[in-house]
């Protein structure tokens, strides 16, 4: 049964990176970016691979996000293209 | 243009996709990475370091000049965001 | 923060303690958790990366809910840079010192000469503190880019 898992996980990260590229609203897409990384720590940790999950976790999902909102709320918030 | 840029990304995904036929599968002991260096940690490891989780020996110190500088790359990167932005106003 | 909480006071619902509460009962938990994960990276997932940056999320989730002069009250810009840089020293220092005792770069059990623990307890004890020094290090790091980042390097006001 783990290949329907592996399944969903691999069509919701198409999805979210697909998502990521299109959005044009920048605060939305760091938003979107932060669930893919989650998705591959789902991944990772599916696949055994329990540390690079971890970090994964904390750095993608975590704190990366968090700096890309802080940089966004310097800038704008609308992609220009 | 965009035509031409969608067009690169597509070669080089199908590239890329070829590419992967000639991984070994997910998980195969016959895989070269799996029958000459991974015996090795694994029977080894824990005798010559005394620490059961092998990530953490091979990661501080059969590996422990990559550790090292990723430390130093974040380091550097840290220095340089801090000597970009940082003004104080005082 | 602080212009999300304004634009969130204009709003009828106003700033939020329940927020304010709630993340003040979580940091200590959180650090604590990422000092288990340093520690306890022997015998478990984790290790000096992960647990740096989970204390490190912790300082910024201070800094979210309440605002960037809270953090630096806590865990000051010097100390900080004390501690980001003495992180980065204790590790590119023990290589040096094991490479100065004779031994290969990185090669814990040359400490052996120092304190005579035997080689197979040092290169246990040598991992251990080369965590301690990524954690500091990490942990530093991450917290003064999300200070630059969010603050525009001025250090007074957050998000």
């Amino acid at each position: 049964m783990i290949w329907l898992l592996d399944l969903i996980i691999l069509a919701l990260v198409v999805v979210c990176a697909v998502a990521t590229i299109t959005l044009r609203d920048l605060l939305g897409a760091a938003i979107v970016f932060g669930v893919y990384s989650f998705l591959m720590c789902l991944l990772w940790a599916e696949m055994g691979a329990v540390d690079v999950a971890f970090t994964e976790a904390t750095v993608g999902a975590g704190v990366s996000t968090i700096l890309f909102i802080a940089a966004i709320f310097r800038t704008t918030r609308r992609s220009k293209d | 243009m965009k035509n031409l840029a969608l067009l690169a990304t597509l070669v080089t995904g199908a590239i890329l996709l070829y590419g992967t036929k000639d991984f070994a599968p997910w998980g195969d002991p016959g895989s070269p990475a799996a029958t000459h260096l991974s015996p090795y940690y694994i029977e080894n490891a824990v005798e010559q370091t005394h620490v059961p989780n092998l990530v953490t020996a091979v990661l501080g110190d059969y590996r422990g000049y990559d550790t090292m500088f990723e430390t130093v790359v974040i380091y550097c990167a840290g220095m340089a965001v801090v000597s970009v932005l940082r003004r104080p106003k005082r | 923060m602080k212009r999300l909480q304004e634009r969130a006071q204009n709003r009828p619902t106003g700033e939020s303690p329940i927020i304010r509460m709630a993340v003040r009962v979580m940091i200590p938990f959180i650090q604590l958790f990422g000092l288990y994960v340093i520690v306890h990276g022997h015998y478990s997932p984790g290790g000096g990366f992960q647990g740096g940056v989970i204390l490190g999320a912790s300082f910024i989730l201070m800094a979210l809910a309440f605002d960037l002069k809270t953090t630096t009250d806590y865990f000051s810009e010097k100390a900080n840079a004390i501690l980001g840089n003495a992180g980065a020293l204790i590790f590119t220092g023990l290589g040096a010192l094991t490479a100065i005792l004779g031994g290969l770069w990185l090669d814990y059990s040359a400490l052996d000469r120092i304190i005579p623990l035997g080689p197979i307890e040092w290169r246990s004890m040598g991992i251990f503190l080369v965590e301690v020094g990524v954690g500091l290090a990490v942990m530093s790091i991450m917290v003064s880019l999300y200070w630059d980042l969010a603050s525009g390097g001025d250090m007074d006001e957050g998000l």
